[in-house]
């Protein structure tokens, strides 16, 4: 246990004794302890549907989940009668492509409008308010509107979408702008920076963390809104699927579904926070100072 | 002859908070003439940042005026350079893109500021150091950061806020050797606050102690010390006389500040 000698440690053939000082789980162990509860809940879910625990011919086992996914997703040889089979990729990219002009829509009205928000005050006190009024009304509330104003097309899904993201976004940026150190604004206009330099030197960057947690927020909306969108307005993509295989009995697919949106909104996310990291380099570095 | 470079006629300074109206400085006068080093000395709260804050056209004055170069100063601008107390960096950019960023967005060419950013940084002692953050440099380097940006725009006033005011007793003693240098290639004209009596004599060539709230001038001193002076010089018979001297006028008006 050479914690402080800095020699990275093998792998302990024993547990460390109980009421040790622990200094924190390696890596490996990391992954182990977070693994734990989900292996629990699947060998709990399996012997829920294998000993009859759940009633009959609703709930799908997580083998049959597996099965049903990989076949959706590589297809089978076979003769089937499953409409599924090898759409998978096809429905990820339908829900992926609104979900990424939607959330792009978003970001390229909320980030400017937000900054114009947090920097003049005469934009704030037009702008602002109906903002602040539309604002509580759930996307799930547009979906009439919506489909009244674009039909069932993408237009309406992007709507959606794009409302749904646009909210955080806007209101984040606004917040990251306001935040901004009158002091450097100081030392801008000590310096000789125009308004202009400012703006897009000073005061953007410095609203640049508040920016990214309003993307984070915002493509997080963007799933939910995207399976909102396909369920009711659009016929394609992953919420539509979902919808329409509950229709047709078959949880295995809505489950495998349900698990594709999940892991899609997760892998946008690290996305984002691997992006925002880099940008942001310099505060990793002042949160380690 | 000596030229009038920074010029205070009756100046006030008078803030609102809330209902309140707070008179922060009343009826400053001072001359600092072209390349001589003035010290702004009081105690805490007595109004000494908001002389600066005029000078550099971060505020306007309620009543009086402010001139430099013979021109009144309506707002902030690089022939004034201010050096904060805090160092007032711009985080995301590395020590090399702070010290440029005042040459950059004058559209100085290229050409022009990267020798002399090269210069300064290395003049400041922060060679090698180009590429850093500020996150990752320590208090003393990043003030030093804050000096090298301005000098780049070679200013002829130099307006400091308490620079090392935040510095450990070492480190301020190195700052100082080091402006004293600066100062010695450069002779820029010098506003520089602070409430450390030995700091201000070791540095200025004339001392204003102010008064306690409403800030006032209360005695202007000449320090009248060879230069180029050294931190030795700040146990010398006359540094001492002075610094008596000072710590007197100093101690009335905190007794004022403490009745009050």
């Amino acid at each position: 246990m050479n914690a402080t000698t800095g020699v990275v440690p093998h792998a302990e053939p024993r547990p460390a004794p109980a009421g040790a000082p622990v200094a924190g789980p390696r890596p490996a162990q990391r992954l182990g302890l977070a693994v734990l509860l989900p292996l629990a809940f699947l060998a709990l879910w399996a012997a829920a549907v294998r000993y009859r625990w759940l009633p009959e011919g609703i709930v799908p086992s997580p083998q049959q989940v597996v099965r049903s996914w990989y076949v959706w997703i590589v297809g089978t040889t076979g003769f089937t009668l499953s409409p599924y089979a090898g759409t998978w990729l096809d429905t990820v990219l339908f829900s992926g492509r609104r979900v990424l002009q939607g959330f792009a829509l978003a970001a390229l009205v909320g980030i400017p409008l937000g900054i114009l928000i947090g920097w003049f005050r005469l934009v704030q006190n037009v702008v602002d308010p109906p903002i602040q009024m539309l604002r509580p009304i759930p996307i799930t509330a547009w979906l009439p509107f919506s489909i009244a104003v674009f039909g069932i097309y993408d237009a309406s899904a992007l709507f959606l979408i794009g409302l749904g993201a646009f909210y955080p976004i806007v209101v984040n940026t606004t917040h990251g702008v306001r935040d901004t150190s009158r002091l450097l604004i100081r030392a801008a206009r000590m310096l000789g920076a125009s308004e202009a330099t400012i703006l897009f030197k000073v005061v953007f960057p410095s609203a640049l963390p508040a920016i990214f947690t309003g993307l984070r927020l915002g493509v997080g909306i963007a799933w939910t809104a995207v399976i909102v969108a396909e369920i009711v307005a659009v016929k394609s993509g992953l919420g539509y699927v979902l919808w329409d295989a509950y229709y047709v009995s078959r949880m295995d697919i809505c489950v495998a579904a349900m698990i594709s949106v999940g892991l899609l909104g997760f892998v946008s996310d690290r996305l984002i926070h691997g992006i925002s990291r880099r940008v942001l380099r310099w505060r990793t570095l002042e949160a380690h100072a | 002859m000596a030229k009038e470079k920074v010029v205070l006629d009756g100046v006030a300074k008078e803030f609102a908070t809330g209902r309140q109206r707070v008179v922060a400085v009343d009826g400053i006068s001072l001359t600092i003439q072209a390349q001589e080093f003035a010290c702004l000395l009081g105690p805490s709260g007595c109004g000494k940042s908001t002389v600066l804050n005029l000078v550099a056209g971060f505020e306007q004055p309620t009543r009086g005026q402010v001139t430099v170069n013979g021109t009144p100063v309506t707002r902030p601008g690089p022939d004034r350079a201010v050096v904060f107390q805090e160092p007032a960096l711009f985080p995301w950019l590395s020590v090399l893109d702070n010290v440029t960023f005042g040459p950059k967005t004058q559209r100085q060419p290229a050409a022009v500021y990267q020798p002399l950013a090269r210069r300064y940084v290395e003049l400041v002692g922060l060679t090698g150091f180009e590429g850093h953050f500020p996150a990752e440099l320590s208090g003393g380097m990043k003030q030093r950061v804050g000096i090298a940006r301005v000098l780049v725009l070679q200013p002829e006033v130099l307006l400091m806020d308490e620079p090392f005011g935040a510095l450990d007793a070492q480190t301020r003693t190195l700052m100082q050797e080091l402006l004293l240098r600066v100062w010695e290639q450069g002779h820029q004209t010098v506003l520089f606050i602070t409430h450390d009596v030995e700091e201000a004599l070791l540095l200025a060539d004339t001392v204003y102690v102010m008064t306690a709230r409403p800030g006032q001038i209360k005695r202007r001193l000449a320090v009248e010390l060879p230069r180029p002076r050294t931190i030795e010089e700040t146990t010398s018979a006359t540094f001492n006389a002075l610094k008596r001297e000072v710590l007197g006028l100093i101690r009335e008006e905190s007794l004022k500040a403490a009745r009050a």
